[in-house]
């Protein structure tokens, strides 16, 4: 028996999984994540782990998991400042299936010459999302004497790249002959202080070309409801999609070093606790991360959520599912693509 | 053997990371943010009057004399790290060059609940600092003004002068 798929939306597939999508007018990008927002879903994104290999094969294998259930998957850069597989070129290869990836710049690596080179590259590969950030500091990977760039920061870079777009121009003024074609995003938490700076932060960000942004893992939904009145005050939800992070804890013990070890994540006490509680901490942190998906959907200004599920990528499916927030709708998997050729013959006939 | 220092993206040629990260003085001007702004503004009016007088003496021959004055005077007061391109008046009065990430346009992510820094845990971040005393200031909103990325060609050089060349310039016909 053939279970019945929801139908793809006719925006979102092209004539062959690879091929580029037909533009759409007011949309700065070609990909799939920005006709997803506008179309007003509620859209899903998901980091994918980069590997620590030169085989294509396990970023597919990585990526595959996520198939028909994210609109978008962060390539991360860099992240932890520890060493992996290039962003750009995890990107080039999951458009070369038809996935809609996120390329993630963090400033900490590269200086200004080597950033804008790298846009027009990954828009050339048919990259058309792109995450500003400023990076972690290099102390807390895997080669802290390396020197620390910060040529710019995530906001510059966030103009940076607007120009180049809008402009057809490089930072020095030279222009660009064909500009990339790009849905810009950035990064806030509004977990870390200073808690009254962190809404004004995000308009900044916004003013400076800030499409979408991704925030560090929310634990805490009444911080992030204080965060998102102000930005309503702000009317930053009218000029940019807000995707809140989430993510599974696996247990009590990893929710502890994180809190004392990853830079800017912020975990209460009732949410250990709760773990703590737990018979099976595992699918209880699952259970958490279920819940906050709910919730946030129902807060107002809350676009979508972005998926980080570190070493526990095989449950992001499951827990976008369980979440319901989908309401029935399909994020692109390939078997979209012969499925609508039948439908054609079969019209044809 | 202690841990050596982490290397902070804005380290003047010839300058060593400051031996404390707690640093007193530039704490106390940012506490006093609203005073010092009022001294500047008056220093400004000052830098405006005598700049057609530096502009006939010759501005690059006074480069080195005046960043000397400068480079004692705002390293003593905020930890002026010399980047040649001032904006402590758009941030409160804290001196963003001493982010270890050099961040000109607010706060990183990482910021600990306390509101340390990431990179140092033991040094109050930046822009803690900045947002606080940008709220203690007259002209603090200018906070949410979008820096453009540092000219590191300044690197040393006096921005007072650039205050003033800016000032000869514009009165140029």
């Amino acid at each position: 028996m053939i279970a019945a798929l929801p139908e793809p939306h006719p925006h979102d597939i092209g004539p062959d999984p690879g091929a580029p999508l037909v533009d759409l007018p007011g949309h700065s990008s070609r990909g799939r994540l920005e006709r997803v927002l506008r179309r007003g879903e509620f859209a899903i994104t998901a980091e994918l782990n980069p590997p620590d290999s030169a085989d294509p094969q396990d970023v597919y294998e990585r990526a595959r998991i996520f198939e028909g259930w994210v609109d978008g998957i962060n390539a991360t850069d860099g992240s932890g400042a520890h060493c992996h597989m290039s962003s750009v070129a995890i990107c080039a290869l999951l458009t070369r299936v038809g996935y809609s990836p996120v390329l993630q710049i963090s400033c900490r690596d590269y200086n200004r010459i080597a950033i804008q080179g790298n846009v027009l590259g990954a828009a050339a590969l048919e990259v058309g999302n792109i995450l500003c950030l400023t990076g972690d500091g290099v102390q807390c990977g895997d080669h802290p004497q390396a020197k620390p760039v910060f040529d710019l920061d995530s906001t510059s870079l966030l103009s940076v790249i607007r120009r180049m777009r809008d402009d057809g121009k490089f930072l020095s003024g030279r222009k660009i002959t064909t500009p990339p074609r790009v849905f810009i995003g950035a990064a806030e938490n509004p977990f870390a202080p200073p808690h009254d700076f962190r809404p004004l932060r995000l308009a900044k960000k916004v003013a400076a070309g800030a499409q979408f942004v991704q925030t560090q893992y929310c634990f805490d939904l009444p911080r992030l409801k204080s965060f998102m009145t102000k930005c309503r005050d702000l009317g930053l939800p009218e000029r940019c999609f807000i995707l809140v992070g989430v993510g599974p804890l696996a247990s009590a013990k990893t929710a502890r070093w994180m809190r004392a070890n990853v830079a800017g994540v912020h975990i209460p006490d009732e949410v250990l606790a709760r773990l703590e509680g737990a018979k099976d901490q595992k699918a209880e942190g699952k259970r958490i991360c279920v819940e906050m998906i709910q919730q946030l959907h129902e807060v107002p200004g809350v676009s979508g959520v972005h998926v980080m599920a570190y070493r526990q990528e095989q449950y992001v499916s499951e827990i976008v599912h369980e979440s319901g927030v989908l309401k029935g709708r399909a994020p692109w998997r390939r078997e979209f693509v012969p499925r609508m050729q039948a439908v054609e013959s079969f019209e044809g006939k | 053997m202690a841990t050596p220092l982490t290397p902070s993206a804005f380290e003047p040629r010839g300058k060593r990371p400051p031996p404390y990260r707690a640093p007193r003085v530039r704490l106390w001007a940012v506490r006093n943010a609203a005073l010092l702004a009022g001294i500047y503004s008056g220093f400004e009016t000052t830098l405006k009057r005598i700049a057609p007088l530096l502009a006939w003496i010759g501005f690059d021959r006074l480069e080195r004399p005046v960043a000397a004055v400068e480079r004692t005077v705002k390293g003593a007061l905020f930890d002026c790290r010399m980047c040649g391109d001032c904006v402590l008046s758009s941030t409160g009065l804290s001196c963003p060059m001493n982010c270890p990430k050099a961040l000109r346009n607010g706060p990183c992510g990482g910021v600990r609940a306390n509101g340390n820094c990431e990179v140092y845990p033991e040094m109050p971040c930046v822009w803690v600092k900045a947002y606080e005393g940008s709220l203690a200031m007259p002209g603090g909103a200018r906070i949410a003004e979008i820096q453009p990325p540092i000219d590191h060609r300044l690197k040393g050089g006096s921005a007072w002068l650039k205050r003033m060349r800016e000032f000869a310039k514009a009165e140029q016909p």
